[in-house]
């Protein structure tokens, strides 16, 4: 099945015409003419405060301002520096990266070529999840008609610029998607995360300075490029400028993708874009961000998605992967699925992270199954709680969150497994 | 010698892409995967010897990551995605259906070496849910009848 979103915008209006993968395609809309004026008229610095000012926020997961991150890196060093693209996408829920990859990889190589320009690296290396064979395929085939074409390697647009892309797969370890996770993967090691600091910018990949960004903000910066920040800043809001490819899954009558300015209401893109779910249901969570990010319940829907709206229902916008549950769902059953994928992907380094995933995973299942306690609920929160901004990474918060914001909004639920001893919900999704 | 001229020359390629050798560690284990289907530790030894560390850290690796093994793999991988998502949109139901089609429960192989059923974390086809991973190959919107004509077309 073509893959291409219900709602499109700059992102991804090219994205039914399968010529738009090609070089060919690609440059016919006017592909590589904003990486060729960046690198022949463009300073590095003018492209790092071009993004900067854009306010362009990552879209990896954590909303990083891109153009602040590229300021981080050395002017001055005696060796090479280096430039990630962070393609491991494993977020549940999350499948924006792969599409863009399969449908538009010149745009992502484009938005590549600028920040290593920006940031004066020789080299760019593109980590794809393992489980993405076709998506590395299409990148691949694309990187080698770019340099069949002189847009990479030695002198590239006869300019004195010089730059090589290399691609590597993973192999199936959802903690690569952490940054520090996936250099140590890169260098032939365990993905296990770095302790931070020293940060990206000052010891990154093989112990050189590098920036790592996700592969959807790399596909904006061409946009930005060529067509300046005023413009870019016409789409989202004030903070969160830009638009982002919503992927929505679960109880829909249109799960797919969707390109939408950021600050769009969730019930928006629940309801007018993913058709609502069934007849004869109703909503009763969604999870807005990918798994990692707490749930909302339907009373909450009219939250504008972006960080500065979304930070105040205490959950964040992730990587837009919008997950809808109808009141046919067990939210019990929901944690016993999160938290046991967060069991299964711990690196094991640190304790809390290691025990306390294994913990919550205990509980929730034991719960499930109606032989909860009724202190369960504050053991639950008490480990999860011990998790948060105690570890090397990200991952155990990611891990506490949504058992958290499943007790907050959905706590009833939980209650009455425990006093009628067994899931009230039988038409449930089955686990 | 278990990893072959063929895939020696393939590594050795991969190493130039790389500022240190052991970057190419990776690539190399998925080289040696399309090759031999696994790492043994003669294999391990002779990529030890390549990238001049221990046979030992070489199966450190193969550990960490669920795409490679140090054991002989069936055939075909089917693995059916159960992750949110999917399990919201019927993946489990359809995981159990084909565990009573191919007769094997998810984490077994069939008798005959064909196909080792499994589920898997979320592979990012989750608008196009229920879907499996047949080795590299997504199979998306599936329902039993498409999964199992699907099965029953691998040799
Ligand atoms: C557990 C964990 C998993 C992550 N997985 C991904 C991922 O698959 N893809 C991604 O782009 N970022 C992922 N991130 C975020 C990265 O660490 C990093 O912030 C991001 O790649 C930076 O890119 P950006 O600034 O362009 O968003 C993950 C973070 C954590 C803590
Ligand atoms: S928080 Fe968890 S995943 Fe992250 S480094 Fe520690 S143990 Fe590993």
């Amino acid at each position: 099945m073509l893959k291409v979103p219900y709602v499109t915008s700059y992102l991804t209006e090219h994205f039914g015409d399968d010529a738009f993968g090609t070089i060919e395609g690609y440059e016919a809309k006017g592909g590589y003419r904003a990486a060729r004026r960046a690198i022949t008229q463009m300073s590095p610095d003018e492209v790092v405060e071009l993004v900067k000012e854009s306010g362009l926020q990552g879209r990896g997961g954590a909303g990083f301002p891109t153009g602040m991150k590229w300021s981080f890196m050395p002017k001055e060093t005696d060796g090479p520096k280096y430039l990630v693209c962070n393609a491991d996408e494993s977020e549940p829920g999350s499948f924006k990266d792969r599409i863009l990859m399969e449908r538009a990889p010149h745009l992502v190589i484009e938005g590549m070529l600028i920040a290593a320009w920006a940031i004066g690296a020789s080299k760019s290396f593109i980590y794809v999840r393992g489980e993405y064979a076709y998506p590395a395929k299409q990148m691949m085939r694309a990187v080698q008609e770019a340099y069949d074409r002189g847009l990479l390697g030695r002198r590239l647009m006869h300019s004195d610029f010089n730059h090589d892309i290399v691609i590597q797969r993973g192999a199936g370890a959802y903690i690569c998607g952490e940054e520090t996770g996936l250099l140590e993967s890169l260098e032939g090691k365990k993905g296990q995360p770095r302790k931070k600091p020293p940060f990206p910018a000052q010891f990154g990949a093989f112990g050189r300075p590098s920036t790592v960004n996700n592969v959807e903000t790399f596909a904006h910066v061409p946009h930005i490029v060529s067509k300046g920040t005023d413009w870019f800043r016409s789409f989202g809001t004030e903070q969160s400028p830009g638009t982002t490819v919503f992927g929505v899954s679960g109880h829909v009558l249109r799960p797919g993708l969707f390109e939408l300015p950021l600050g769009t209401p969730l019930q928006e893109i629940v309801f007018d874009h993913a058709g609502g779910p069934p007849e004869g249901r109703r909503v009763k969570g969604v999870i807005p961000g990918g798994m990692s990010m707490p749930i909302l319940p339907a009373h909450q829907l009219d939250v504008p998605m972006a960080n500065e709206f979304l930070r105040e229902r205490k959950t964040m916008l992730g990587t837009g992967g919008v997950m809808v549950m109808d009141d046919t769902t067990c939210m019990v059953r929901v944690g016993e699925l999160v938290s046991y994928f967060f069991r299964d992907e711990s690196c094991g380094q640190c304790t809390q992270c290691r025990e306390g995933t294994g913990w919550l995973h205990q509980i929730l299942r034991r719960l499930e199954r109606g032989a909860g306690a009724p202190d369960d609920l504050d053991i639950l929160l008490d480990v999860a709680g011990s998790m948060e901004g105690q570890t090397i990474c990200a991952f155990a918060d990611a891990a506490a969150w949504p058992v958290q914001g499943l007790i907050r909004h959905f706590r009833s639920d939980f209650e009455e497994h425990i006093r009628q001893r067994k899931c009230p919900f039988p038409e449930s999704f089955e686990l | 010698m278990v990893i072959s001229e063929l895939t020696r020359g393939q590594i050795a390629d991969e190493i130039t892409k790389y500022p240190l050798k052991r970057g190419a560690l990776l690539p190399a284990l998925h080289w040696v995967h399309a090759e031999l289907g696994h790492v043994t530790h003669e294999c391990a030894a002779e990529l030890g010897e390549i990238f001049g560390i221990r046979p030992v850290e070489v199966m450190e690796v193969v550990s960490f990551y669920n795409m490679f093994y140090d054991s002989p793999q069936p055939r075909h991988h089917v693995r059916v995605c159960t992750n949110l998502p999917c399990s919201l949109r019927g993946a489990r139901t359809l995981l159990s259906r084909l565990e009573s089609h191919l007769g094997v429960k998810a984490g077994e192989v069939t008798p005959d070496g064909r196909v080792g059923l499994g589920h898997e974390e979320c592979l990012g086809a989750c608008a196009y849910a229920p879907m499996m991973r047949v080795d590299d190959v997504y199979y998306e919107d599936l329902d039993f009848e498409a999964a199992t004509r699907i099965l029953d077309s691998l040799d």
